[in-house]
């Protein structure tokens, strides 16, 4: 059953002043993920090599990497999908400042998730007294599978290399956010027009490199963020709704 | 230590795991200044692994069900070994902590009527378990987690600033409580990113670090878990309780190696699944052991017919407690009827239809088709035994989640006596709920009581950042902390496993001495900036000392009973049931003190709660003596 050989693997080292790219051999076996042989890296050759991690079974999304340029979770990229005798890169997120090795800092992502107002259940609605059919729920549901990888936020290309627009989007995970807390049956907030100016849902043109990156298989771009801004456009271009915003300044 | 990083708070949490969040929000709802400090980043903690559900008797599938049905199932679980009070409480009280955290936001699978849908687990009487799909710790911990930030919106709203009551410190790991005299004084670790130290003065630690699993080599767990709270709590002179009992989750994969270990939710026996031989036998029926006669199906039809209608029929063995279906596999491959793997096989596809099993089981079908390429709609999946919880921990009071320390205190998994000899699934995230809460509401009241703040000497923060840094020094015969790491592992798995013997287990305490020796000389190379062979070897003292716990509770308990199996004294023994192995630490090395053994006996059940069961089931527990009182014998 064992198939061993050696990869030839080149990993991202260095830390805010710089770095490069160093070169290991290393044994791989049947069945192993790249983060296992990072891990090998660590046991047998670069001791202090530092790397995120925590479950290695695709749940809590911390050891997000670009796995030959692309955003990746390390413990879900199989080494069978390589050539033997391709060398396999791994560099850290890109969007994020580094902080070692592959190591990112992804504070950014914390700041976003508290600025978007919380869950706001209906006043008189006491404990044990929620009330919601299956298929209303289900749709904030598949939003809430969301592990927090981070590699939605770190393959959108409004901020990829645009570290500009950082303040005013918000990026893909928490826009899914704001849509996941809109069509909670029991949400009591109106978030149509601060996804749109708080947080910058314009700035998406759908090009839905998150949803091709998402671990978790979420339609981010299909389910979230175009009803989302189906949602916004309803009420911005609604004759109606122009004429009583105009008319009661609401 | 001039130039060390100081913060001052009421209450301390360390661990943001289920348990630490909720005792965070309990706190800070008490009014209190609080800090949650985790080593993961925020979010990440382990309780997202939990997949199956949240056991609480709401009696949404089933009216019939009750906190007295639940509590029942939960001793019968641990086989009577259960501190009754905390089981209690727990049954009581999982309902509203369950339907509190809708209040947050958390969004559960529903019934035809729009209640939370509860589904069928092991050990549990009725369908009992909230959950979402096979993902109910990741919502969970997502909804405490926004919980938090909703507490520090109104916080912002109030004076301006999001962290005035409520601070994460993520990636930071204690390596020591500071203590005035006997009293807890603080905390002292270090930044994971930076390397430097931090100091938490505080008059009240809340530990909620989970478990131990990482000293074993097959293990669900992730590296978090680490023994940390319960080694913090005895070497700040607190005891651990129960630390014989290490569940093995009967489903973990077992191919390919990689992989060996990470968890098959029990939810795949609970929606159907079944466990087969190589034969194709479903061998759980030749598994019913004597105490549990007559409470599960004995063919192949009444179990089915349970599956459809709970009322109408005895429930699967399948679902046996956790313990039984492990050693039950275990049995099986021993015998030569295991899978290729060497584990047995798990067949859901020809139970329920595809559709189906992709939206009951969606991380299952994903995790088997991503890591092992197995299309679990389809084929069977190969499963076995793995290290999965600890039931024993820190011993607390009840109540108030009080260590014997003043000013410690524990909830979740690093504490002890819930969950008795066994815990059944499901009862692990209300056990969060329920007990994180009471610990951060029992460490708010001890602060307000308290008369005056505790202070921290500059020798014990010189003595602990001198700890600290020992792998840096330059040592005669250098060792490696991963090799160190790996023979642990090795050792526990083979000698203080799934079947013990008195030589195994006194093999693994001369392992354990040897490691220990060793663990001095490790050496570490590079600096302190998130430097992972150094937090691997600080990491190693915590796990060296919970394992001589586990070993020594393990060698001195001379029966069979839940997550402890002799292959010596293979049978439940009576007079031990009410014995509490308590471990307390003290002498010898300063980073792993030598470990002491006392056996102790539990208060005992009183007599409204001995009413929940039928005398003839607590025979086959108790002794003569003990049950002299019970109402139907006088």
């Amino acid at each position: 059953m064992s198939n061993s050989y050696q990869a030839n693997m080149r990993v991202w080292r260095g830390d805010d002043t710089g770095g490069g790219l160093d070169d290991f051999k290393v044994e791989v076996n049947d069945g192993e993920v790249v983060l296992d042989i990072i891990h090998r890296i660590q046991a047998t050759q670069a001791p202090d090599l530092a790397v995120r991690w925590n479950c290695k079974a695709g749940k809590c999304g911390s050891c997000s990497a670009e796995v030959n340029g692309r955003p990746r979770l390390m413990c879900m990229t199989r080494m069978s999908t390589f050539d033997p005798a391709e060398t396999v890169t791994i560099t850290p997120l890109r969007a994020f400042p580094i902080i070692r090795d592959l190591v990112t800092d992804v504070s950014f992502n914390y700041e976003k998730a508290r600025q978007i107002p919380s869950f706001a259940p209906p006043k008189d609605l006491k404990p044990g007294e929620y009330r919601m059919q299956q298929e209303d729920v289900e749709r904030s549901q598949e939003f809430r599978k969301c592990i927090e990888c981070f590699l939605c936020q770190n393959t959108c290309h409004v901020v990829r290399d645009h570290e500009e627009n950082k303040q005013a989007f918000a990026g893909p995970r928490f826009l899914m956010r704001v849509a996941e807390l809109d069509m909670h049956p029991l949400d009591t907030l109106d978030r149509k027009d601060m996804a749109q100016d708080e947080f910058g849902l314009g700035y998406c043109n759908i090009t839905k490199c998150c949803t091709e990156v998402c671990p978790e298989h979420i339609k981010i771009t299909d389910n979230a963020l175009i009803p989302m801004k189906e949602r916004v456009a309803d009420r911005k271009y609604d004759p109606i709704v122009w004429l009583g915003n105009k008319l009661f300044r609401r | 230590m001039a130039e060390l990083e100081r913060h001052e708070y009421d209450v301390v949490v360390i661990g943001a795991g289920g348990a630490g969040l909720r005792a965070v929000i309990e706190a800070r709802e008490q009014g209190l200044r609080v800090a949650v400090v985790c080593k993961s980043l925020f979010g990440k903690a382990h309780t997202v692994m939990a997949e199956g559900g949240c056991a609480a008797s709401m009696r949404n599938a089933n009216s019939k069900d009750s906190w007295q049905i639940h509590f029942g199932d939960t001793m019968r679980g641990g086989k009577f070994l259960n501190n009754w009070r905390m089981a209690e409480l727990h049954a009581r009280e999982a309902p509203d902590r369950v339907w509190e955290l809708e209040t947050y936001g958390a969004l559960f699978d529903r019934t035809k009527d729009g209640r939370i849908s509860q589904r069928n687990f092991g050990g549990h009487t009725y369908p009992r378990l909230a959950h979402v799909g096979d993902r109910t710790g990741l919502e969970i911990i997502r909804t405490m987690q926004q919980k938090i930030v909703s507490l520090q919106q109104e916080d912002f709203a109030e004076t301006g600033d999001y962290e005035a009551r409520i601070k994460v410190f993520h990636e930071c790991t204690i390596t020591e409580l500071v203590k005035d005299g006997d009293r807890i004084a603080g905390a002292f670790g270090y930044w994971r990113e930076s390397g430097r130290f931090v100091l938490f003065e505080a008059p009240a630690v809340v530990l909620a670090t989970g478990g131990i699993g990482k000293s074993f080599k097959v293990s669900s767990n992730s590296w978090e878990y680490t023994g940390d709270g319960h080694a913090l709590a005895l070497r700040a002179g607190a005891t651990l309780i129960n630390m014989e009992f290490i569940q093995f989750h009967p489903t973990g994969m077992v191919w390919p190696p990689s992989v060996k270990g990470i968890l098959v939710t029990e939810g795949v026996r609970g929606d159907g699944g079944v466990l087969k031989n190589s034969e194709g036998k479903r061998f759980m029926f030749d598994y019913i052991p004597s105490v549990f006669k007559g409470q599960y199906a004995e063919t192949e039809e009444e179990a089915d017919q349970w599956l459809k209608d709970n009322d109408s029929a005895r429930r699967t063995p399948d679902l046996l407690p956790r313990d039984e279906v492990a050693r039950a596999i275990n049995s099986e491959v021993k015998a030569g009827r295991g899978t290729p793997h060497g584990g047995v096989y798990l067949d859901i596809a020809s139970r329920i239809p595809t559709e189906e099993i992709k939206k009951r089981l969606p991380s299952m079908y994903h995790q088997f088709m991503e890591l092992a390429e197995v299309d679990i709609t389809k084929d069977e999946m190969e499963v076995g035994p793995t290290c999965h919880y600890v039931m024993g921990g820190i011993e607390v009071d009840p109540d108030t989640g009080a260590a014997r320390t003043p000013g410690l205190f524990a909830a979740g998994e690093c504490s002890g006596g819930m969950h008795g000899s066994n815990r059944l699934g499901g009862n692990s995230l209300s056990d969060l709920l329920v007990f994180g809460r009471r610990a951060g509401l029992g460490a708010a009241q001890y602060v307000k009581a308290l008369p005056g703040r505790p202070t921290v000497s500059d020798s014990a923060l010189a003595t602990a950042a001198r700890e600290a840094l020992e792998p840096f020094d330059e040592h005669v015969g250098a060792e490696n902390p991963y090799t160190l790491h790996t023979e642990l592992q090795q050792a526990m798995n083979d000698l203080v496993g799934i079947i013990r013997t008195k030589e195994e287990i006194e093999q693994a305490l001369g392992k354990l001495d040897d490691l220990k020796r060793r663990m001095h000389n490790i050496t570490v190379e590079g600096h302190r900036q998130f430097n992972p062979g150094w937090h691997l070897a600080i990491d190693m003292r915590n796990m060296l000392l919970v394992s001589e716990c586990v070993a020594k509770a393990a060698l001195a308990r001379t029966e069979s009973r839940g997550g402890h199996t002799r292959d010596d004294y293979p049978e439940m023994n009576a007079d031990w049931r009410n014995i509490l192995l308590v471990c307390s630490a003290g002498g010898g090395d300063p980073i792993v003190p030598d470990v002491t053994v006392t056996p102790e006996q539990q208060v005992p059940m009183p007599a409204e709660l001995l009413g929940c069961f039928e005398l003839s089931e607590l025979e086959k527990y108790y002794t003569d003596a003990e049950l002299a009182a019970h109402p139907e014998r006088s």
